[in-house]
């Protein structure tokens, strides 16, 4: 019994490395959702192109390949990350490219009236941005938002290839020094899914709250 | 005899094969109330939507307010307005829309003080008193807190009208701001815009359906037909005594669909 009490140490510092992941990568996620979903929709050929660039090399390459070349391939040029940052830096860019195009989707929803209005009363193009359109972009991006944040949450898993020692990582120590699968992988099942749900929960009461008022019931 | 406020010269606009408009010109004075009418398709929101900057004109000029609202003189030469020139052009011109397109996101008092702040840095404090005046005016005071989707339709046009009246506009240009409501709901945006009509001297534009209020406001109607006018003059002798037969099978089609005149 002490004895599992201590592998189940070993589990929870990997679930306390695998949360710092998930919130590091997905805060790097959301920056370049923002960047290259705006980007996608600049009126300079410039930005769009490096949008664009950006959003279909991270989605078209696997992200293990991507965690590969941030840890071992940089350092060739002269760039040398620890694990994390590594790991940070390939799920936050691989994520963000399937979030920027999240971004620009809800933003293209918002009506022609909407700019129109804008338009009418005089607001410069950022200031539509900033005010109207944006506000009310982000509501249409939550929902999917929390999808792209869960699929962080497990892709999170790569980065015990680079040994980093996350919840996937410890589960195969506790494997190797006691030959049980069963267990440790069980457990970690459960964490997975606890904390998927944690984040569905959070998007939905941020998506109840910043919708409050909007279809005039719920003030 | 002061110059005119708005003056159309010539303008051309297409969308793909389909001519909206063909060779207009049209001056409107300082103060006018004009209606337009005519048959869906004949320009006239077209026109509304250029003078707001919505739409391009392919050809011919535009002067508002003694300068031109499409280019710009620059040593003697004229160009291509940039978005510097438009925007100040836009503070003369204040637009409300068929389908109010208030902001859903912020509440009534927030819609009317946003573009004041914004655009011409209004303090908040001051913003939002001027935004209590407007409301006043248009009575929704009360309502002041509430989000658009709490209000009727009339109710959140009613707000429209408040909030392009907060940048102070002087031409005003309300497109068929009484086609998307029901019935019961038409007048009191009707008696806000005669309230209006009373109280300044803005110049207004008016597309409409609403041929009864049409002779009761406007100091001057303009048939379109065909993005072009085929016929203007006082209000009563366009809907009493219409020259042209275009105009009169317009008007008789109207009278017959139940429009009161």
């Amino acid at each position: 019994m002490t004895q599992w009490s201590g592998y189940f140490g070993l589990i929870l510092q990997g679930a306390l490395v695998t949360i710092e992941l998930t919130l590091m990568g997905s805060v790097l996620a959301l920056v370049m959702a923002f960047l290259a979903g705006l980007g996608r929709l600049s009126r300079f050929f410039v930005l769009r192109a490096l949008a664009t660039a950006y959003i279909e090399f991270f989605r078209g390459t696997s992200i293990f390949v991507q965690l590969f070349w941030a840890y071992f391939v940089l350092p060739f040029a002269g760039i040398s990350l620890t694990p994390l940052q590594a790991g940070v830096l390939a799920l936050g860019l691989n994520v963000g490219a399937y979030a920027a195009e999240v971004v620009r989707g809800a933003i293209k929803s918002i009506g022609r009236e909407q700019y129109e209005a804008c338009t009418a009363l005089n607001l410069g193009r950022w200031q539509a941005m900033r005010h109207i359109i944006l506000p009310q972009a982000l509501l249409v991006m939550l929902p999917t938002f929390g999808n792209n944040a869960i699929e962080l949450l497990k892709a999170t898993a790569v980065v015990s290839l680079i040994s980093l020692a996350d919840l996937t990582f410890q589960a195969q120590v506790v494997r190797s020094q006691t030959g049980n699968t069963l267990v440790p992988f069980s457990t970690i099942l459960v964490i997975y899914f606890a904390l998927a749900l944690l984040i569905s929960w959070g998007v939905r009461s941020l998506e109840r709250r910043m919708a409050r008022g909007l279809d005039g019931v719920r003030v | 005899m002061s110059a005119p406020i708005i003056k159309i010269d010539g303008i051309s606009k297409s969308f793909g094969t389909f001519k909206v408009l063909d060779g207009l010109s049209m001056q409107v004075m300082p103060g006018e109330k004009l209606a337009l009418i005519g048959p869906s398709g004949s320009g006239k929101t077209t026109i509304l939507r250029i003078l707001m900057t919505l739409e391009r004109i392919d050809s011919g000029h535009i002067q508002v307010d003694g300068e031109q609202l499409y280019h710009m003189e620059r040593n003697g030469r004229l160009l291509t307005a940039d978005e510097r020139h438009l925007a100040k052009m836009r503070q003369k011109i204040g637009m409300v829309f068929q389908l109010f397109n208030l902001f859903p996101h912020k509440c009534v008092i927030d819609n009317v003080t946003l573009a004041p702040m914004l655009t011409k840095g209004v303090p908040r404090a001051a913003a939002e008193k001027r935004a209590m005046e407007l409301l006043d005016m248009v009575g929704m005071v009360d309502k002041a807190k509430a989000m658009p989707a709490q209000l009727s339709g009339g109710q959140k046009q009613r707000v429209a009208i408040a909030r392009a009246l907060a940048l102070s506009p002087k031409i005003m240009l309300f497109d068929e701001v009484t086609s998307a409501l029901d019935p019961e709901l038409v007048d009191e945006v009707l008696n806000v815009m005669r309230k209006l009509a009373a109280e300044t001297d803005m110049t207004m534009l008016l597309v409409t359906h609403e041929m009864g209020f049409a002779h009761d406001f406007a100091d001057r109607v303009l048939f379109f037909d065909r993005g072009r006018i085929v016929e203007e003059g006082k209000p009563d002798e366009i809907f009493r005594h219409p020259k042209q037969e275009r105009t009169q099978g317009f008007l008789k089609k109207i009278i017959a669909a139940g429009h009161r005149v």
